[in-house]
């Protein structure tokens, strides 16, 4: 199909980004990689004014890896997070995630700011980004906040983004003293759609769990963290038996609510769950 | 209606066309300048058909809007043969049976002929292209075969 018709801006500059977004009279909309936006706009589901590609904005991409966190352009395409030598040293968890979006057509433009900002429920960068309590950083012409990620989408598609503001960097804390890995579980297909997925951090000694962190996709609106799921991990040998761990995660997901099927979904994640321990125990034995 | 005149290097030639701002590059070769081998199977980058190397890297041209393409190089499937004499891809689709309809060939043809000269494995060539027909066999085929008469060079 055909989008209906819109102004494209292409600003050199952020500050002139920032004004186009701000335009009083106009609904505008954020370009970044266009994955996901075109499709939206093609299929009239989204019908902006101005369209504001940020693809000439200067400062937008690239990774600066430092001692205590990692800062990463908003505009820093999916591609590059994948092979990223010295991001796959600090939290490799990032780049493996990453990889798992969609095909290279897409990864070779799609954005970690537009993920972010797109919220699809079972997006997997998202999710990342909650596991390792990153902040996004969002920008206007009224000024600089932070957000953290578990606060920033509020629902399937939303997020506390103003229609003025963009985000411009997403930062990732490397102190959290957890290990980080993430599995999904696809539809089959080109793409393939993920169904549910689990980003697992672990803080381990003598095969034991000591600290651990569980955000589930496509199982509610927004990634879900599950404390209680945590706790029970806790204090338990990493590589199991985990008795009881995938009911109590279902149950722990269904209290957020969530898709028509999150229930199927829950339980896809229990099982990635199971073996991403099974997985981390074999390596911890090893 | 927002139109700009955009001129891009189109299979080694300028074109100059106006493009409306809303249009995509897909629907700008096919429809400004008649480069109709360009395939629009699904419009959401699931399917691979509409598939073009914008300055030199695959990309899903349904994807992409055609005033982003502005002063940029493309190349469609019609630019990967060498005048009439079919590319290697192309040749290697043709002999192990790799298409029967046709629709998503384009895009694979595109695809593989990016992938024979910057590598990659089997999984990820195929990854993005939907084909409806051969059961990807005969595709596969083609890639290996392709990828050998690559090595051998």
């Amino acid at each position: 199909m055909t989008a209906v018709a819109f102004a494209h801006t292409a600003p050199d500059t952020l500050d002139a980004a920032l004004r186009a977004l701000a335009a009083p009279g106009r609904t505008a909309t954020p370009l970044a990689g266009g994955q996901s936006l075109v499709p939206l706009l093609t299929s009239r589901q989204v019908r902006p004014d101005v369209v504001v590609d940020l693809t000439g904005v200067p400062g937008l991409t690239g990774i600066t890896v430092g001692p205590d966190r990692v800062r990463i352009g908003a505009m820093t395409t999916l591609r590059t997070l994948e092979r990223h030598p010295e991001l796959a040293a600090a939290l490799p968890v990032l780049g493996r995630a990453a990889a798992a979006v969609a095909h290279p057509h897409i990864r070779r433009r799609a954005t970690l700011g537009g993920s972010l900002c797109h919220a699809a429920p079972a997006a997997e960068l998202p999710a990342v980004a909650v596991a390792l309590g990153a902040e996004v950083v969002l920008r206007s012409l009224r000024g600089t906040r932070s957000v953290p990620a578990d606060r920033f989408a509020t629902g399937a598609h939303t997020t506390v983004r103003a229609p003025d503001e963009m985000a411009t960097e997403i930062v990732f804390p490397r102190t959290t003293g957890l290990t980080h890995t993430f599995h999904e579980l696809c539809t089959r297909g080109a793409t393939g759609y993920p169904v549910a997925g689990v980003c697992l951090g672990l803080r381990t000694d003598g095969g034991r769990v000591r600290a651990a962190r569980v955000v589930v996709t496509g199982c509610g609106d927004v990634p879900l963290r599950l404390p209680g799921t945590e706790a029970r991990l806790t204090g338990r040998p990493v590589a199991g038996p985990h008795p009881g761990l995938l009911a109590a995660l279902v149950a722990e997901a269904a209290a957020h609510g969530g898709p028509e099927d999150g229930g199927y979904r829950a339980e896809v994640a229990g099982v990635l769950l199971l073996r991403a321990l099974a997985d981390r125990g074999e390596g911890a034995a090893r | 209606m927002n139109v700009r005149r955009i001129t891009m290097r189109v299979n080694g030639t300028a074109r100059t066309a106006d493009a409306p701002h809303h249009l995509t590059l897909a629907d700008h070769l096919r429809t400004a300048l008649r480069l109709t081998g360009t395939h629009i199977g699904c419009g959401t980058g699931d399917c691979g058909a509409c598939v073009v190397l914008l300055d030199g890297a695959p990309v899903c041209s349904c994807l992409v809007l055609a005033v982003q393409a502005d002063g940029r190089e493309v190349t469609t499937v019609e630019g990967v043969a060498d005048g009439d004499r079919p590319a290697a891809a192309q040749r290697a689709l043709v002999e192990e049976h790799g298409l029967q309809c046709g629709f998503c060939t384009p895009g694979l043809i595109v695809r593989m002929a990016h992938a024979a000269r910057h590598g990659g494995g089997e999984q990820d060539v195929l990854a993005g292209h939907l084909c409806r027909c051969t059961g990807y066999e005969g595709i596969r085929a083609a890639w290996r075969r392709l990828a050998a008469e690559e090595d051998g060079r």
